[in-house]
């Protein structure tokens, strides 16, 4: 039976957040699964905190808006205080550590701190330290097979800049291998 | 069958609408709902459509009006605030006779109020869309597939019983993106329009488009005619889709967003043994009264939940006529409720 996906990605507007998002929704959509994919919108958007549930199950997805995730990805401080309390225990909260100074004091969760920002800076992939994270989630929490994730990743990088597709699997094997 | 894509509700939407032959499009941009009309603005275009974004709501739906007294297959969309806009020309569509979809993708209101997802246009919708005697068929969907389903139906309904027809959507399903399977495309709009403004060349009679009548007998008789296929409607066109209903004893009644938090709370009562079912109206008019009534004579007991402070609930408690108590639960404002919320709700409804 494959794995239920629950998660939350959260930080600021710009930190591509909603298109981590996408490529995992697109996980679910390939393997023919049920899914959801539901953004913020509006003014919480524009300079504050951007947030994106992302639901895949073998079953009907209900309500779209994850309230308690089971995964949570977080990628400044903000998002950080407001949802670490919301993960159920043997939840994962998987923690952009270069934007994030804090630590997470729940032992009830597993929590996996990633310089994501800094990893991602430091192999000339600025701006993809959320697909870092992608690949740190998918090595915690195996939601669909790795083919399907390239695949994925395939679909979401628009047909005109595929030059992005290379450096999107680079920051995915970055997080996928960081231990 | 296509393969399934992975769309927002607000784009599957616009293109179901071009795939179902709609060609004219006449809006106003507004949260959020702006998808919807930049998906138009793109594709319309290049398909030789029309794409205009008017000066304000009221001339887009008067727009929708001209075009549809040609007989063209036509639509606009808003939300809420938008829609209120509206209401003037839906109400002399509807005296003219004249189809078209209107979609509504709802946020938080009164007022300008706010641009999260809300359930409180449901009154104006089934009720009161403008002024005069006149209903409005209203769909509802809850998933992004139904977006596209019912464009293809409200446009059918629409010329079968020359009505405008409203989708009323919110902003959750607008926004979300679920996997989607796109229906083909109509090669021509079906129906022959006899009544449509569309150039007589001699060969017939004038066809008038209006909504003006002086004599109050003729003007009553109009309307008396067009209640014959409101009653045909409310016959033929009830939908809903129940789910664990056959042994449930409480049913929760509830659409479209709302709906899909009340499947997940009535999932975790059963798996705590609570016999519940969910009841969710896809016609909001008309209301699936004959399905109530009949749950009314097996449940114990029915909650209400939606986005505003409770609208739909009134037309459950007349379906259900006294039999059963019928509860409310709702938030609103742009609040959208947790499924844990709902559960909450229900056992305070069997416990008490």
């Amino acid at each position: 039976m494959k794995k239920d996906l629950n998660l939350l990605l959260a930080g600021f507007g710009g930190q591509g957040l909603l298109f981590a998002g996408k490529v995992i929704a697109y996980c679910g959509l390939i393997e023919n699964r049920q899914l959801s994919w539901l953004p913020s919108y509006g003014p919480e958007m524009r300079g504050g905190t951007a947030n994106c549930g992302v639901c895949i199950s073998d079953e009907p997805i209900g309500s779209p808006l994850v309230v308690a995730p089971n995964q949570l990805i977080v990628m400044n401080l903000p998002s950080l205080e407001k949802f670490v309390n919301a993960v159920p225990s043997d939840g994962l909260i998987l923690v952009d550590s270069t934007m994030i100074p804090a630590t997470v004091s729940r032992t009830d969760v597993t929590v996996r701190c990633v310089p994501s920002t800094a990893l991602a800076e430091s192999n000339g992939l600025k701006g993809l330290a959320n697909i870092v994270l992608v690949g740190t989630l998918f090595s915690e929490y195996e939601f669909c097979a790795y083919d399907t994730l390239v695949e994925a990743i395939r679909k979401s990088v628009p047909a005109s800049k595929t030059e992005m597709f290379d450096l999107n699997i680079r920051a995915l094997r970055l997080g996928l291998e960081y231990n | 069958m296509a393969d399934k894509v992975l769309m927002k509700g607000n784009e599957a939407l616009a293109e179901a609408a071009i795939l179902a032959g709609c060609r004219h499009f006449f809006g106003y941009p507004i949260t959020p709902q702006t998808e919807l009309a930049a998906y138009m603005a793109k594709k319309m275009p290049k398909l030789g459509g029309t794409y205009l974004q008017a000066e304000s709501e009221i001339a887009a739906i008067n727009m929708v009006l001209g075009a549809s007294s040609a007989g063209v297959r036509v639509m606009t969309s808003s939300s809420s605030p938008g829609i209120s806009l509206k209401s003037e020309g839906i109400s002399y569509m509807a005296g003219s006779d004249l189809p078209a979809l209107i979609v509504n993708v709802q946020r938080g209101g009164p007022g300008l109020g706010g641009i999260q997802p809300g359930q409180a246009d449901y009154w104006q919708a089934t009720k009161a869309p403008g002024h005069g005697d006149f209903h409005l068929i209203v769909f509802a969907p809850s998933t992004v597939q139904e977006m596209v389903d019912l464009v293809y139906k409200a446009f059918e309904l629409g010329d079968k019983f020359r009505t405008p027809v409203m989708i009323l959507a919110d902003g959750m399903l607008g926004q979300m993106m679920e996997p989607v399977t796109l229906p083909s495309a109509l090669t021509a709009v079906p129906d022959e329009k006899p009544w449509a403004a569309s150039g007589h060349a001699n060969k017939r009679k004038k066809n008038i488009i209006n909504s003006l009548y002086l004599d109050p007998n003729l003007l009553e008789k109009t309307i008396l005619e067009r209640r014959k296929r409101y009653d045909q409607i409310t016959a033929e066109e009830q939908r809903c889709e129940e789910v664990q209903c056959e042994d449930a004893e409480i049913v929760v009644v509830a659409y479209g967003a709302s709906a899909r938090v009340s499947r997940s709370a009535v999932n975790q009562a059963r798996a705590e043994g609570i016999k519940a079912g969910l009841l969710r109206p896809i016609t909001l008019w008309p209301f699936p009264t004959d399905a109530i009534a009949r749950l009314a004579k097996s449940a114990a007991a029915f909650l209400t939940v939606e986005m505003s402070m409770g609208q739909m609930v009134d037309d459950v408690r007349l379906a259900v006529n006294g039999a059963r108590p019928v509860a409310f639960y709702g938030r609103t404002g742009g609040v959208i409720p947790t499924p844990a919320e709902v559960l909450t709700a229900m056992k305070s409804l069997i416990g008490g």
